[in-house]
């Protein structure tokens, strides 16, 4: 197995209400590697990511592509660990959807002409390239979750990390996402409650319990153990996503 | 919504979009400072002069001059307490002023608002020495308007679905569960602030919005100054050597 991308020793987080959030949480990810996020509401995985790019700070050492995530490291960990947020509004904040994917290409300094350029090639790779002037609201969730990744994937980060990709998202568009995410070569932490989803994609999970990774091991297996599996029909096995990974 | 339509007027390509908004924004404070600073004695009629230097602009932004004029109406519930309150005192000449005044102000405004995209217009600001925090109060409370305005229809449709339309008998409940409906909508919106601005930082922001068009004046500009500048002050100028 290649050196470590993501490497979280002893990381507790306690919000400032006095909720204890993360617990001691010990982690690694490998190059190239996919990891899904299981686990119930509150359990801290949401809470667990913002470390990975130093938007919260808790107690513990958390590493990612050999540099300590601290004050001095920020702007190289941000611009190496794209982070597509649970909402796609709170992450489209610009009047455009072009200027939104431009947003974080011209503030790690391209030109901008270059940042146009980029960004209308991720547009297009996330299958949106015909909405560059569109004001994101006037995107359906599926459209804006697609400029979400859009503006992540245009920074070129090495770790992607996708909380609740799939919400919002009907199955056709989920299988997009699917076969578009699988093709990508990053290293990817996906945070989901999509079994299915995250099956078809990952190779290693992790199951966060009150703010402790549980179990670690392959989807299936940690979905049967903590009685997550998708209940099947009674009138025939669900139809398997069959989209190449790159695990 | 009235800014929907400010925007999309403001992605056009006419001459009036493609200036500089430092030098529109000048302009316009110019324009504004000499209307509101122009005698009441000399109002209200030949005030109506200032209007040409607007209607000109939403020509020149191929703006709809009656979609213009008709949202600069939205001033005048607003002046109108005032101007009451001055025609009681027994003032009615400069009740007139003021609400010719605000209503002068309104087009010129929305003529700028109207062909310049909120980004442009706040870096102009930016560059003519605005403070920044209060530029991305603007910028969040333009963006996060259509999101708030969804959420909150969608609170109105939940509570219609569970009676809340039930008949006039329960007003008062009507306007508790909407006084709290309110309370919600602010806390959902100061989280969605915090969001919104984390994942300004993950990717990379650093207190500075960057634009993909960079700010530059050239001879178009520079004669809308000069022409924008002179004009409102040769007009008033001229009425002042007439009365």
């Amino acid at each position: 197995m290649s050196a470590p991308v993501v490497e979280v020793n002893g990381l507790r987080y306690r919000y400032p209400d006095g909720t204890l959030a993360l617990d001691g949480v010990d982690f690694s990810l490998a190059a190239g590697e996919t990891v899904a996020v299981f686990g119930p509401n509150g359990s801290g995985k949401t809470t667990f990511v913002l470390h990975l790019n130093g938007l919260l700070e808790g107690e513990g050492r958390v590493h990612v592509c050999g540099m300590a995530v601290g004050k001095d490291t920020l702007q190289s960990i941000r611009s190496k660990v794209g982070l597509v947020f649970q909402d796609p509004d709170e992450q489209l904040f610009m009047p455009t959807v072009l200027e939104d994917v431009a947003f974080g290409l011209l503030n790690a300094g391209f030109g901008a002409e270059e940042a146009l350029t980029k960004a209308r090639h991720f547009l297009g790779l996330a299958g949106m390239g015909q909405a560059g002037w569109k004001a994101p609201y006037h995107l359906s969730e599926g459209e804006k979750r697609r400029v979400a990744i859009a503006g992540v994937l245009a920074m070129d980060p090495e770790i992607l990390v996708l909380d609740e990709p799939a919400t919002f998202l009907d199955p056709h568009g989920r299988r997009e996402l699917l076969t578009l995410l699988a093709a990508l070569p990053q290293a990817k932490i996906v945070v989901t409650h999509n079994t299915m989803f995250a099956e078809a994609l990952a190779g290693r999970a992790v199951f966060f319990e009150k703010g402790k990774i549980v179990a670690d091991g392959r989807p299936a297996e940690l979905l049967r153990w903590f009685g997550w599996a998708p209940v099947r029909s009674s009138r025939g096995p669900a139809a398997p996503l069959a989209v190449p990974t790159n695990r | 919504m009235h800014h929907v339509v400010l925007e999309r007027w403001s992605r056009g390509t006419s001459i009036m979009h493609r200036r500089d908004p430092r030098a529109k924004i000048m302009v316009l404070l110019v324009f504004l400072v000499v209307v509101a600073t122009t005698p009441a004695a000399l109002a209200p009629y030949p005030l109506l002069g200032y209007a040409a230097l607007p209607i000109c602009a939403i020509l020149a932004g191929r703006l709809p001059v009656a979609g213009v004029l008709a949202r600069a109406s939205l001033v005048l519930p607003f002046c109108a307490a005032f101007a009451a309150t001055t025609v009681l005192a027994g003032e009615t000449g400069r009740a007139v002023a003021l609400v010719a005044k605000s209503y002068l102000s309104a087009p010129a405004a929305l003529a700028i608002a109207g062909t310049t995209p909120v980004p442009r217009f706040l870096q102009g600001m930016e560059a003519l020495g605005s403070p920044r925090f209060l530029l991305w109060v603007i910028h969040f409370l333009h963006r996060y308007l259509f999101v708030i305005s969804e959420q909150a229809q969608h609170m109105r449709m939940a509570a219609a679905s569970r009676g809340s339309a039930a008949g006039a008998r329960f007003r008062r409940w009507r306007l508790r569960a909407a006084t709290g409906a309110l309370a919600v909508l602010f806390a959902k919106s100061y989280s969605r602030a915090e969001a919104a601005y984390r994942a300004m930082l993950a990717r990379g922001f650093r207190g500075r919005l960057e634009l993909v068009e960079p700010l530059s004046l050239n001879w178009g500009d520079y004669s809308l100054m000069v022409l924008g500048v002179t004009a409102p002050l040769a007009f008033r100028y001229a009425l002042e050597m007439l009365a």
